[in-house]
């Protein structure tokens, strides 16, 4: 990737920013969300450039995927209600005070960028020399699973705390009850149909792109939103129904790969003498222990993440 | 490594913006989406940092490469919970605005 | 060999890009949402398609070039599906079923 021609990067560089400014300047909110959406689609290729394989598809899928559903849904909810008041626009000044203050913000980021130490620090080496005792073939699911595990293990905490804090918003009547609204499948419906075809080849990619993740581009995030994406998809269609959030079983889901998590890197203290240290015969056995319940657990916080609080009381 | 600069300097110039629309947005959802673009810049940062700690026949270091699909994760969460946030706001008072009177 | 498969690679990748340019301006200067998703569909599949099709010259194993022609039939079925569901709510009666 050294000394590749520059003129496809400042391309793509400059089409992210006018993106980027388009999400800003847009009058309507819908406009700017499907200008925010295409700009994470245009990042995906700046992380492809970047030579990072496995970023990009979590910006594809996370960053511009879940989170661009998530914010149409919500511009949609909220059509008619974002044209400011008179009173709340900023007026001129407000407006050279803060491109001011943002100019300094980026000059003093470009300033770091350009007078980076040269030769770059890296860990690469030795990222390289320990990944045989991890047994995975992607340096970075090493990292996610290995080096910084506990980061990891923290995040699974992250999302789940984010589910909580979300169906505490709910309305008391509706308290425990199913998220979001009931979506009544038309048997001859266009999107009944396409959720029939596409949810079974889904899942099959989305597990194939989370096992593949040990030794390819790929791995559990990747694949747990995928698997998401199929059941927002087969709740929007009509196909299920969206679980109550008092059901034992979507709870138990929910914490299973946190807490499969949690009790190995209790168990590290015995078998390796850390939390979360592997002994290095088990390692790779380890890494897919807790790879798996933290995939379907990370799947489910996604796809109820995007479907909301409770809506509907239960019966 | 020219790209990396590039996109470094991107990242620089996307944190400014979204700033800047993160201050001058009345409206809540608008602010989230400058917070997002905020978080992308920042993301496009380590990317170029990551970019330049190509080494041992990797392209990248993956440390950072790895940080930033945390980042990601945890951005998409908070998004997530401040766009139910505003959504219930909505519900209660019928506007998505923070300059609530009375 | 490798010249003639990149010859011919960059032949079907460029018949590809003109597609796509002609869905864009389809997109620009049609004047209507039915209309531009016409153009939008019928030229983004088919350019695709060629992208594909230019790519699967060049060698990189059976498994690869399946799922190059897994990922263009996707698009399709996306497309077409979400294309259909646009149209509904776009043409002049609105989405009266």
């Amino acid at each position: 990737m050294t000394d590749r021609p520059l003129a496809l990067d400042i391309g793509l560089a400059f089409l992210v920013l006018g993106v980027a400014v388009w999400t800003i300047a847009a009058r309507d909110t819908f406009a700017a969300v499907v200008g925010f959406v295409a700009f994470g689609l245009l990042l995906t290729l700046v992380w492809a450039r970047l030579a990072a394989p496995d970023v990009a598809p979590t910006e594809a899928a996370i960053g511009s995927g879940v989170t661009g559903g998530l914010l149409l849904g919500a511009s949609t909810r909220l059509h008619g209600t974002q044209t400011p008041a008179p009173g709340e626009k900023p007026g001129a000044i407000l407006r050279l005070a803060a491109a001011a203050l943002c100019t300094v913000v980026s000059a003093g980021l470009a300033a770091i960028v350009l007078l980076l130490p040269e030769p770059a620090p890296t860990l690469a080496p030795q990222a390289a020399t320990n990944i045989s005792a991890t047994g995975l073939g992607n340096p970075v699911t090493a990292v996610l699973m290995a080096y910084r595990a506990i980061d990891t293990l923290l995040e699974t905490v992250v999302l789940l705390l984010a589910l909580v804090g979300v169906w505490s918003l709910a309305p008391d009547r509706v308290w425990g009850g199913f998220p979001g609204p009931r979506h009544h499948a038309d048997p001859d419906g266009l999107l009944p149909f396409m959720a029939q075809l596409l949810v079974p080849v889904g899942l099959l990619v989305g597990i194939y792109i989370f096992w593949v993740g040990s030794v390819a581009p790929g791995g559990e995030f990747q694949g747990a939103t995928i698997l998401a994406a199929m059941w927002v998809l087969a709740m929007m269609a009509g196909l299920v129904d969206a679980p109550a959030v008092s059901r034992r079983w979507l709870r138990l889901l929910l914490v299973a790969g946190p807490a499969v998590f949690f009790a190995i890197g209790l168990a590290g203290f015995a078998m390796a003498g850390a939390f979360l240290a592997y002994p290095e015969a088990y390692a790779k056995l380890l890494i897919v222990t807790i790879e798996v319940p933290v995939t379907l657990s990370i799947a489910t916080m996604l796809a109820l993440l995007v479907a909301g609080p409770p809506e509907r009381a239960l019966r | 490594m020219g790209e990396a600069t590039l996109y470094g300097l991107c990242g620089a110039a996307l944190v400014g913006l979204g700033l800047f629309g993160l201050i001058v947005h009345p409206q809540p959802l608008r602010k989230i989406l400058a917070f997002n673009l905020i978080g992308g810049g920042v993301f496009l940062l380590f990317g170029a940092i990551a970019r330049r700690g190509a080494a041992a026949g990797f392209g990248g270091d993956p440390v950072p490469q790895a940080l930033v699909i945390t980042g990601i994760v945890v951005a998409f969460s908070a998004t997530a919970l401040a766009v139910a946030l505003l959504l219930r706001l909505f519900q209660e008072t019928g506007q998505a605005t923070l300059h609530l009177d009375g | 060999m490798s010249l003639a498969l990149d010859v011919l690679t960059i032949v079907a990748v460029s018949a590809g890009a003109f597609f796509f340019l002609a869905g864009t301006v389809g997109l620009l200067r049609f004047p209507d949402a039915l209309s531009r998703l016409h153009a939008l569909t019928k030229a983004d599949n088919l350019g695709l398609g060629l992208v594909v099709l230019g790519l699967l010259f060049q060698p990189e194993g059976l498994f690869a070039g399946l799922k190059l022609i897994t990922v263009w039939l996707l698009t399709l079925l996306a497309g077409a599906t979400v294309t259909q569901l646009i149209a509904r709510t776009a043409r002049p009666g609105g989405a009266q079923e």
